[in-house]
């Protein structure tokens, strides 16, 4: 593959899609297909045959609005339809005045206020087929970097754009390729870690449903700047569409010989397997990965080493999220300078949300470092619904915490939501109201570390059960003025000494609640009463306003 | 030359312990293939139990503890038979805030059983979910693979009960 060859597969592609007039695209991800839009699709397809009208029904990626999906999107003219039925295919392909009222306007904040990098394809291309990518631009970066430019360039480039790992730690991006470029070692492996384990996030999946190819070049660039020519995705078992999508990209990459042997004549050679995880939360965790991979229980080990030293089959090994990869085709397209100006000093570029929970618009939305909660959560986001209160944001899922209402004007990056009792993580943002009792969030949250816990490690083992037993005494009423006290001692005995991050940060949620809402807590222990009505501990916060 | 490695002969005639042995055979039969095979147990007996545990550690050439191991330590493999339904409910975060607690408990109400477990007439297994992803549509339930979002109490009910053997 030459770039000149690359630059014809798109002319082509594009040519043959501008020969057809008009195009239907419904999102086929996950969101939009749990509410029928595969029956929708075929729908549109069946009337489009018996209307003998001149339209192309095509099945894309996400396009973000999931809470009212299926969405369709016509082109050119661009107008998106909403909450689209199969009984509304003859409205839709024959464009009557009825399908007036599904029309959802592309000019609300929701659309305008982000800014699409790693989601740029998604919604606009078909996940199945190559081509398309290619025509939007793909795999030129890869391209250019085999043949143009040396490995150490690539790194460069990575550093130059600031991008950190977007997994949730943010680790410099650029770094840790430097890191495992400069070991010496004969076989070095690539890691795409899709482990996407955060209960209320869903970024990964997305991405992968919706533009696979774009994860892969970045593998495979990646693989090229470290020295790798292996690869493994570990993607988790709940996402079956995901691993299905990926099985198509990587057979129709190897078929144009993107991966293989001497990829674009050059001496690099590169392939990548799918390993399907086993729905064990600790795996998200580097080293519980690499031991998944080798077939084994998810146990994390101590670090260092580091991976990047010593990881899969003690060799040097890259490890990355989905997200981080995505970011790289566009940075060497487009440059590191460009990536760099977007953000803030030290968050550079842009981040991708799971935007769930008591907000209007529920989806995935991708917005530049720095923007404030406020401005998605109630510009984006449209606000809560049903008249309730806002009342907090979780981020960072189990490893993160809840970000009160006086802080919804905190710019969005990794170090202010650190400064905050929160972290980044890896892209999911659950909006509460005034119907939640924080308590009972935080145990939710230590339920879920409890029973992910991997066992190895005793403060993370014991200590979240105890922990667990703490919470539950204080919801269902029978705690003493002593166990805030023991609970508090707990978390910063957890966090401080267990193994890995899972335990080290299973207490966050409590830290962050016990910080914001301590009242709340002192109200279940000392009244009995949960204001939001939703523990049993004995009075109800109704008899008492 | 590489020694000839011997391989454990099939457990019975049943065709699907060739689809098995053809996910070990694309690995190499390599160590590192466990995880995968056992999924391909799982995908084509519907569990996993003693006598494929004991076929896929031999073939492998992975202690059977170490089998048995990775198969108790994943919650996605299980070694209990599924029923004829299995309804999955989905307790992630956005799920939770949206009332997928009470969803769990119509469930749990209605079959007679608690998550995890299969009802006794083998009819219909009840599973509670980490977080399927599907949180734009929260609650959601899987039922039968098929996902249904923004449900609750009532429509899961009623869904339930057409499962039931008349």
């Amino acid at each position: 593959m030459t770039i000149e060859e690359l630059e014809q597969i798109a002319t082509e592609t594009q040519a043959k899609r501008r020969e057809t007039a008009r195009e239907l695209n419904v999102c086929m991800a996950a969101g939009c297909l749990s509410l029928h839009a595969d029956s929708l699709k075929t729908a549109l397809e069946e009337e489009v045959k018996r209307s003998g009208t001149a339209c192309c029904v095509r099945g894309v990626g996400c396009m973000g609005l999931c809470s009212l999906g299926p969405l369709v999107a016509e082109t050119p003219s661009g107008v998106l339809y909403r909450n689209a039925t199969a009984a509304d295919a003859a409205k839709l392909v024959g464009n009557t005045a009825e399908a007036q009222s599904l029309v959802c306007s592309r000019e609300q904040a929701f659309f305008q206020r982000q800014t699409n990098v790693v989601l740029e394809n998604s919604g606009k291309i078909d996940p199945e087929k190559i081509e398309e990518y290619i025509a939007e631009g793909g795999y030129e970066a890869l391209v250019r970097a085999l043949t143009e430019r040396s490995p150490n360039e690539i790194v460069q480039e990575i550093s130059k754009s600031g991008l950190r790992g977007r997994g949730g730690a943010g680790y410099p991006t650029g770094l840790k390729w430097g890191t495992v470029a400069k070991t010496t070692g004969a076989t070095k492996y690539v890691i795409c870690n899709a482990d996407e384990g955060d209960p209320g996030a869903f970024m990964d999946r997305s991405v992968l449903e919706s533009d696979p190819h774009r994860v892969l070049e970045g593998m495979m660039t990646a693989g090229f700047a470290v020295g790798a020519s292996h690869g493994y995705i570990y993607v988790r078992a709940e996402y079956p569409l995901a691993v299905k999508r990926l099985g198509i990209a990587i057979r129709e990459a190897r078929k144009l010989g993107f991966l293989g042997s001497q990829i674009c004549n050059t001496k690099f050679s590169f392939d990548l397997e799918v390993r399907i995880g086993g729905g064990a939360f600790v795996c998200g965790e580097e080293t519980a990965l690499i031991a998944s991979i080798e077939g084994r229980r998810g146990t994390p080990r101590p670090r260092p080493p580091y991976p990047a030293q010593s990881g899969l089959w003690d060799m040097p090994t890259l490890i990355n999220n989905v997200e981080t990869f995505a970011c790289v085709p566009a940075i060497l397209r487009r440059g590191g300078d460009w990536f760099a100006g977007i953000g803030t000093k030290k968050s550079k570029g842009t981040k991708v949300f799971a935007l769930t929970g008591k907000v209007r618009n529920v989806g995935l939305i991708e917005v530049p470092m720095g923007m404030t909660l406020r401005q998605i959560i109630f510009e984006i986001g449209g606000g809560v619904p049903e008249g309730r209160k806002f009342k907090a944001v979780q981020t960072g899922g189990p490893s993160g915490g809840c970000i009160p209402e006086q802080f919804l004007d905190l710019p969005v990056d990794y170090e202010s939501l650190k400064d905050v009792g929160s972290i980044m993580g890896s892209g999911g943002m659950i909006v509460m109201d005034d119907s939640a009792c924080m308590v009972n969030v935080a145990r939710y949250f230590m339920e879920f570390c409890m029973s992910e816990s991997c066992g190895k490690c005793i403060p993370c083992r014991a200590g979240t059960a105890q922990m667990y037993d703490l919470l539950t005494r204080i919801t269902d009423g029978s705690a003493g003025p002593r166990d805030l006290e023991l609970l508090e001692e707990l978390c910063e005995m957890v966090s401080n000494t267990s193994l890995c991050g899972l335990g080290q940060s299973a207490p966050n949620p409590v830290l962050s609640t016990l910080r914001y809402f301590r009242e709340e807590y002192l109200e279940h222990i000392e009244q009995r009463l949960c204001r939001a009505g939703v523990c049993e501990c004995g009075a109800r916060s109704e008899a008492t306003a | 030359m590489p020694p000839t490695v011997k391989r454990p002969a099939l457990p019975s005639d049943d065709k699907r312990w060739r689809i098995v042995t053809g996910t070990m055979r694309r690995h190499g039969f390599a160590r590192d293939a466990l995880i995968e095979t056992l999924h391909t147990v799982q995908e084509s007996f519907g569990c996993l139990d003693k006598q494929s545990l004991k076929f896929v550690a031999e073939s492998l050439r992975v202690p059977l503890s170490q089998a048995y191991g990775v198969a108790t330590f994943y919650h996605f493999f299980t070694m209990k038979p599924p029923g004829a339904h299995t309804c999955l409910i989905c307790m992630g975060t956005a799920c939770y805030i949206k009332g997928a607690g009470a969803l769990l408990n119509e469930a749990e109400t209605t079959l007679g059983i608690h998550a995890g477990e299969t009802t006794a007439d083998a009819n219909a297994s009840l599973i509670s979910a980490r977080c399927i992803g599907s949180c734009s549509v929260a609650p959601a339930v899987v039922m039968d693979g098929e996902t249904i979002g923004n449900t609750g109490p009532a429509a899961l009910r009623k869904k339930l009960e057409g499962w039931k053997p008349s």
